[in-house]
């Protein structure tokens, strides 16, 4: 757990960077602070492993005050993660990995051994280990970066935007990777971000901060999204937050329907009469596409007179892949599917918008009509 | 011209002996090696220090610029009439101190940030990451300067022939005052092909001291000393 008991930071130039600011980051849990630029989010993460002292204030980890621990020490029982990942040019990424265990004083063999199941951990190959990290791509180089901070086994993570400085597509790997790593884990992760997505999808608990330092709103994001505390956080989470909601509502009484499906593969005998629009699946039953309402098959189907199909929405996954899958679908109808990607149904955007209507709840509604 | 300088350096006599050539070029290395040894024993470990805490970085500007602007042959000649001949030497080491203590500072200075901000959170003590961070990836810019100040000391040596210290501007100087001008222009290649060998040596031991994973940095950004020397 950590705590942060009225902490201020004023630089010697008077500017203050975090106002009087308490919070408790629940252990196990990942906790993120966002906001804008200047809004004092990384103070407040780099007080923790006292990269910056408070000027005023406590910041407690499990209890005890970081202040009786010398730097270096609490520090090496610290995982911390940064922008650019900050990786040692010098060292090939498996002696990045194993640095801290150096520290801690195992054997190199050990460390290495160590650095090794680590690399697998985050989903890089072993061979990976041997390289440089100028060889390495960015989204690569910041899965080294976090394999390096939980090379210690730390049970604290401080992560300072680990994940900004890379495209949006590598960014969302490295998003549902720390998920998944976070289910195994369990660590408590403190995580700074400017980006309020980010900040919606990896969070339990999410504090928004304003300019000058100030915490504007601490709530789990679901709370966040339907009651922002005022205007400041409604302006921040954006105009999308009633569409980004959906991401913490429940698809369970959704009811998929059928639509004609074919094979790749089948010829022209095998289409049923074309009336509407006909889902196109692989051997294994999973979509690849779509064909058109009176379409006209030569031979055998094959990939390539196929329209492609929009977004997957997997059977139980929150509302908003179901009303995205529909959205972006060209025939209109989402596509449902599994865990392994095997076709279950089809789901319209008037189904999805029935579920919120009928889930609303009854006194809000009739408020809204007095 | 050339047949006559040709002649010359293929005279057996002018190789050997006291005064010959092999026992000047040798002369004149041992000098700028020991001279260049000398500044890098006080530059490096001071430049390194300035890097590492930022303290007193408005000191490497200021001196390199001073050193730079003295002329060369007053110095040589001034503390060699102050003291005796071999206090040219002493020059040799003032000349080559600036190229090394700059190298050395901007290579630690240049080491990227975050290397050394993740060095720091994850508990390195400052010792620990000067030693495993800065100093490697700092070695690149430490060695051009080295070079640098071994190229400056190689042209001055044969300068301080002038105050009776050995080496190839002996003969240079020899042959000037004899009017042999065959022995000046010979004596003039040698010193080139010295100071290229020399280089190229340097060069070698830049290849084997920089870590691979540093090289690999410098080949990508075109950061290396060769990089930052044109940026200048």
């Amino acid at each position: 757990m950590i705590e942060f008991r009225s902490v201020r930071k004023q630089y010697d130039d008077g500017t203050v960077a975090v106002q009087e600011l308490s919070l408790t980051v629940p252990a196990g849990t990942v906790t993120v602070l966002v906001g804008p630029s200047g809004c004092g989010k990384t103070t407040l993460l780099r007080m923790v492993n006292r990269m910056i002292e408070p000027s005023s204030g406590a910041v407690l980890l499990d209890g005890g005050d970081v202040r009786d621990s010398e730097p270096a020490r609490l520090r090496r029982g610290i995982g911390y993660v940064i922008q650019q990942a900050g990786l040692f040019p010098h060292r090939t990424v498996r002696d990045n990995v194993a640095t801290v265990p150096r520290l801690f004083g195992h054997g190199r063999r050990e460390a290495r051994r160590r650095a090794e199941g680590l690399l697998e951990r985050v989903g890089l190959p072993s061979e990976i280990g041997k390289r440089y990290p100028a060889q390495l791509s960015g989204g690569q180089q910041q899965r080294v970066g976090v394999a390096r901070a939980l090379a210690a086994d730390p049970p604290v993570l401080l992560m300072d935007e680990p994940f900004s400085a890379v495209d949006p597509v590598v960014r969302e790997g490295l998003q549902d990777e720390l998920l998944r790593l976070q289910g195994e884990l369990g660590k408590t992760v403190l995580f700074v971000t400017h980006d309020i997505d980010e900040a919606v999808k990896l969070g339990e608990n999410v504090a928004v901060l304003r300019q000058g330092g100030y915490l504007a709103q601490y709530a789990p994001p679901e709370q966040l999204l339907a009651e922002p505390a005022d205007d400041f956080v409604t302006s921040f989470v954006g105009r999308d937050r009633g569409y980004r909601r959906l991401s913490f509502v429940d698809s369970s009484g959704l009811r998929a329907g059928s639509v004609d499906t074919v094979r790749i593969g089948d010829t022209s005998a095998d289409v049923p009469s074309q009336a509407g629009w006909v889902l196109v699946l692989d051997t294994h039953d999973r979509p690849r596409g779509w064909l058109p309402p009176e379409a006209t098959i030569h031979g055998q189907l094959t990939e390539d007179q196929l329209i492609a199909g929009g977004s997957l929405h997997t059977g139980g996954a929150p509302l908003r892949g179901a009303l995205d899958a529909a959205l972006s679908s060209p025939s209109g109808l989402g596509v449902v599917v599994d865990e392994d990607g095997v076709y279950l149904g089809v789901v319209t955007a008037r189904q999805v918008l029935e579920i919120l209507e009928s889930g609303r709840h009854p006194a809000v509604s009739e408020g809204a009509f007095r | 011209m050339i047949s006559e300088i040709a002649a010359w350096l293929l005279d057996p006599a002018h190789w050997t002996g006291g005064e010959g050539v092999l026992r000047q070029s040798w002369l004149h290395l041992l000098y700028c090696v020991f001279a260049v040894c000398a500044a890098a024993v006080i530059a490096i470990p001071l430049g390194l220090y300035i890097g590492h805490t930022g303290r007193g970085s408005v000191l490497v500007v200021a001196f390199g610029n001073a050193v730079r602007a003295l002329p060369t042959l007053g110095l040589v000649t001034g503390l060699a009439m102050l003291y005796q001949g071999s206090a040219a030497l002493a020059a040799l080491v003032v000349l080559a101190f600036p190229a090394v203590l700059s190298g050395t500072y901007a290579g630690v200075n240049a080491v990227p940030a975050d290397a050394v901000d993740a060095a720091r959170g994850m508990g390195m003590s400052s010792a620990q990451r000067l030693w495993q961070v800065e100093l490697p990836n700092a070695l690149p810019l430490l060695m051009g300067g080295v070079r640098n100040a071994m190229l400056q000391v190689m042209a001055t040596t044969a300068i301080a022939a002038y105050v009776g210290l050995g080496g190839l501007g002996k003969l240079l100087i020899e042959g000037q005052a004899i009017r042999h001008y065959d022995q000046m222009a010979s004596a003039a290649i040698l010193i080139a092909l010295l100071a290229v060998l020399v280089d190229l040596v340097l060069a070698g031991l830049t290849r084997l001291l920089v870590p691979r994973g540093v090289m690999l940095v410098v080949a990508e950004t075109g950061a290396g000393p060769r990089g930052r020397r044109e940026q200048r």
